[in-house]
């Protein structure tokens, strides 16, 4: 079934007036109640079209039924603006599988742009989420948001403005990003306890982190198993606008690829440029600042391991990392005018690993083992221990793509 | 006397008995509870569970009020709670969900506030005492806002809301919610407007939905913890699960090791710990908890026993963005005002207000009571051995 929400355009059209204040009109209270209305009265196979215009809503949107579309004209044309937003903590909350979002926008939600929450079959498409004042710690946290999903493709949409991640998909199984545009957020694309991610065909630019995968602890499954490749990865050195405290809030300004705590990750075929502090980094939860007295459950294994970097187009970067302890440390190694290397690990190691941490890089410029459980005393920008060849991990294969 | 007019002057007599019957029947109130197996009935009285009776809100026959030890905040309402079964039918007793209620149940709970001087002037006050007439609401003293049922059909339980008209005279169905502006009026005369957000339908569920994968809604309230304690009925104060019991609203109550909860404010009586437990059980829990929709942030805050760190103690946040406030910990012990839980529950942002929905003010009294547990706590975050941190 299809279902075209029909509207008295001409008011909604007059609403969109200076860029100021924006007032939520009579239409648009109609506009909102109808299409919240027919969130809650769709049955699977619906398609819900909403047609080219901009609409102001002041709530929430939800969605909980299987097996809904919800389709505007383009990102630039069918645009629900959250800007005079007053209760709810995402733009469109959904609790639902074989759920297919495309071709709208959703601007200046007062949280979340768009939070799956459970659910099979995700497809995000052709969809723009946009903080219309650019980075600003006061934006919303997550642009595109599927968590404990399973089979989640995200493609052709835009994030911008996010003041965590532009695109953050979390302990999610079977997921695909690829051909989407993140800048200026604080994470441009960010994989978190994900089992089977393909990030590819991206274009990740003035982040403050371009591409992240992360691994976090207590929560119920471990992420493994991401391949990031052929994506574009440039100049991500905006300055960290998270919220501090915010898992994102320690990623240094500058960097391209962020690996945290995740095991089984590749990086390879990517154009990746210009991150100043580092183009790719490799570190553990012990760097991030999140060690506490009370520790996490012992199944959390914070080091990574069994990463391949190898066959990117690096250029530039390692210039001016953020941060004093950074500065100093590229000072130290290698002078004034000098730059960091390609790849900065931070050197934590599971001594009891049998074969080491397996990190594997070639065709850097070169690798620097910060030595962080000494406390950056003895840094080694030796490449040789990291001269190693791994595997290549499996693809994701995805029903809906 | 013949058969013939034995059986007329029965006939008769009946005629005479049935407006007499109609009489006593208006006397006592409406036609009975209507229960609708299916559809959306647009008014409250469809179901008359509760209605209009002069200048009070009354409830039908058999239908039970109660309250809980520790309720859930909601912009500081005030809530009618009540209970329905179909004669003969009865909820089986659970330790720690919500009682097995059966088919045909319709629990109301109706949020109103105590009225105060000024246009939708409100009263912020947690004094009951003038807000009831018998078992249901003294109209003369209190505004009603919103009527919420939830119903349990063969199905599954549904959730719908009701929305009081000014004249207070009839309350319609609002599935896609409501915001009705409102003044809260303190004691000292001065005067907070805020928006009281009535639920859309998918929002009920997103609270009532405790566990996030089955989606399969369940009252929150009528759970054996929230329930253990005495409600002045008008027939007198007595304990609500062994009241159920006696109408046979309940069985299979165990004769002793029944939960309890504690009331949030009752110092005299429970521990600071109990009652910030109770408080974040409530008003957390349901989300909270190893299958809720919170269960992404490893942050569990129902009343369970559970190891400091899901608790939040020098726990860090997993996607609480901007909720953080600055902050690295959901606990830090002895220090509240470095806690993300603090941060989140004294905001009124919908982008970093814990719980993300059902409040549009912020529970001062409720706040200072985490505030004091937290104070209370001993300790540090600080790891054993400090690590550097090159990033």
């Amino acid at each position: 079934m299809r279902i075209m929400l029909v509207l008295a355009m001409s008011g909604l059209l007059a609403a969109c007036g200076d860029g100021h204040r924006e007032a939520v009109t009579a239409a648009d209270a109609e506009f909102q109640k109808t299409l919240q209305q027919r969130l809650l009265d769709a049955k699977p196979g619906d398609v819900i079209d909403i047609p080219a215009g901009r609409y102001h809503l002041d709530r929430s949107l939800s969605l909980r039924v299987d097996g809904v579309t919800i389709r505007g004209a383009g990102k630039d044309k069918t645009v629900l603006s959250f800007k005079g937003q007053a209760s709810g903590a995402e733009g469109l909350i959904v609790n639902a599988s074989d759920f297919t979002l495309e071709n709208l926008a959703i601007e200046d939600t007062k949280g979340d742009g768009l939070k799956v929450n459970e659910g099979e079959n995700i497809a995000i498409r052709g969809v723009r989420v946009e903080w219309t004042n650019g980075p600003d710690t006061g934006n919303g946290a997550y642009g595109l948001y599927p968590v404990q999903t399973r089979g989640v493709l995200i493609e052709d949409s835009v994030v911008i403005g996010a003041s965590d991640a532009g695109i953050y998909v979390g302990q999610s199984k079977d997921v695909v990003v690829r051909r989407n545009r993140a800048e200026r957020n604080v994470a441009g694309i960010e994989i978190e306890n994900c089992i089977g991610a393909d990030v590819y065909d991206n274009v990740a630019t003035h982040n403050t982190g371009g591409i992240l995968v992360f691994n976090m602890p207590d929560l119920p499954q471990p992420g493994h198993t991401t391949r990031v490749f052929k994506n574009r990865i440039l100049a991500n050195n905006t300055d960290n606008f998270g919220r501090k405290g915010s898992a994102v809030s320690a990623v240094p300004a500058g960097s391209g690829v962020v690996i945290m705590s995740n095991d089984e990750v590749e990086v390879f075929d990517n154009e990746i440029a210009d991150n100043q502090t580092a183009n790719v980094l490799i570190a553990s939860h012990y760097s991030a600042g999140y060690d506490s007295k009370y520790k996490p459950s012992a199944a959390f294994d914070p080091y990574p391991e069994y990463i391949y970097v190898h066959d990117n187009r690096f250029s530039g970067g390692g210039d001016s990392p953020d941060g004093l302890e950074l500065k100093a440390l590229k000072v130290a190694m290698f002078g004034l005018n000098g730059h960091m290397p390609d790849v900065l690990w931070d050197g934590y190691a599971n001594a009891k690993r049998a074969g080491g941490p397996q990190i594997c890089v070639q065709g850097a410029s070169g690798v620097l083992n910060a030595d962080g459980p000494n406390k950056n005393k003895n840094p080694k920008s030796d490449a040789k221990p990291f001269d190693c060849k791994l595997d290549p991990l499996p693809a994701v294969a995805l029903k809906q793509a | 006397m013949s058969e013939a007019s034995t059986a007329r002057g029965a006939l008769a007599w009946a005629m005479l008995a049935v407006p007499a019957l109609l009489l006593a029947a208006c006397a006592r109130g409406p036609a009975p509870v209507a229960f609708h197996a299916d559809g959306y009935p647009t008014k409250l009285s469809d179901w008359n569970v509760v209605y209009r009776d002069g200048d009070r809100l009354a409830l039908n026959a058999r239908v039970v009020p109660f309250d809980l030890n520790t309720p859930l905040f909601s912009d500081y309402a005030h809530k009618l709670r009540t209970m329905w079964m179909p004669e003969g039918a009865s909820a089986r007793y659970e330790p720690r969900e919500a009682f097995d209620f059966p088919v045909g149940t319709i629990l109301s709970k109706t949020f109103f506030y105590p009225v105060a001087a000024g246009e939708n002037g409100v009263a912020r006050t947690d004094d009951t005492s003038r807000d009831h007439a018998g078992e249901g609401l003294d109209l003369r003293n209190v505004r009603m806002i919103e009527t919420r049922l939830l119903v349990h059909r063969q199905q599954g339980w549904v959730a719908l809301a009701y929305v009081w008209n000014a004249a207070q005279t009839e309350a319609t169905l609002e599935r896609t919610g409501a915001s009705v502006p409102l003044q809260l009026v303190a004691a000292d005369g001065s005067r907070e407007p805020f928006t009281y957000q009535v639920p859309d339908q998918n929002q009920c569920a997103g609270c009532h939905a405790s566990n996030n994968t089955t989606r399969v809604i369940k009252p929150l309230g009528p759970k054996a913890r929230h329930l253990n304690k005495d409600y002045a009925y008008a027939s007198g104060s007595e304990n609500q699960l062994a009241h159920l019991v006696e109408l046979g609203y309940l069985r299979d109550v165990p004769a002793r090791g029944v939960p309890r909860n504690a009331d949030w404010r009752d110092a005299a009586n429970a521990s600071l710990d109990g009652r910030a437990r109770a408080y974040l059980d409530i008003n957390c829990g349901h989300c909270h908890n190893p299958e809720g929709p919170a269960d992404t942030s490893g942050l569990w805050l129902d009343s369970f026993d559970q190891d400091p760190r899901h608790l939040g103690l020098c726990k860090p946040p997993v996607a609480a963005g901007q909720g953080t406030g600055g902050h690295r910990f959901g606990i830090v012990p002895g220090q509240a005002d470095e806690s993300i839980l603090t941060y989140r529950i004294d905001s009124d942002d919908p982008g970093v207000m814990m719980p993300e929905l059902g409040r549009d003010v912020v529970h001062r009294e409720g706040v200072q009571l985490i505030r004091d547990w937290i104070a209370a706590m001993q300790g540090n975050c600080d790891p054993q051995e400090s690590a550097t941190m090159p990033m």
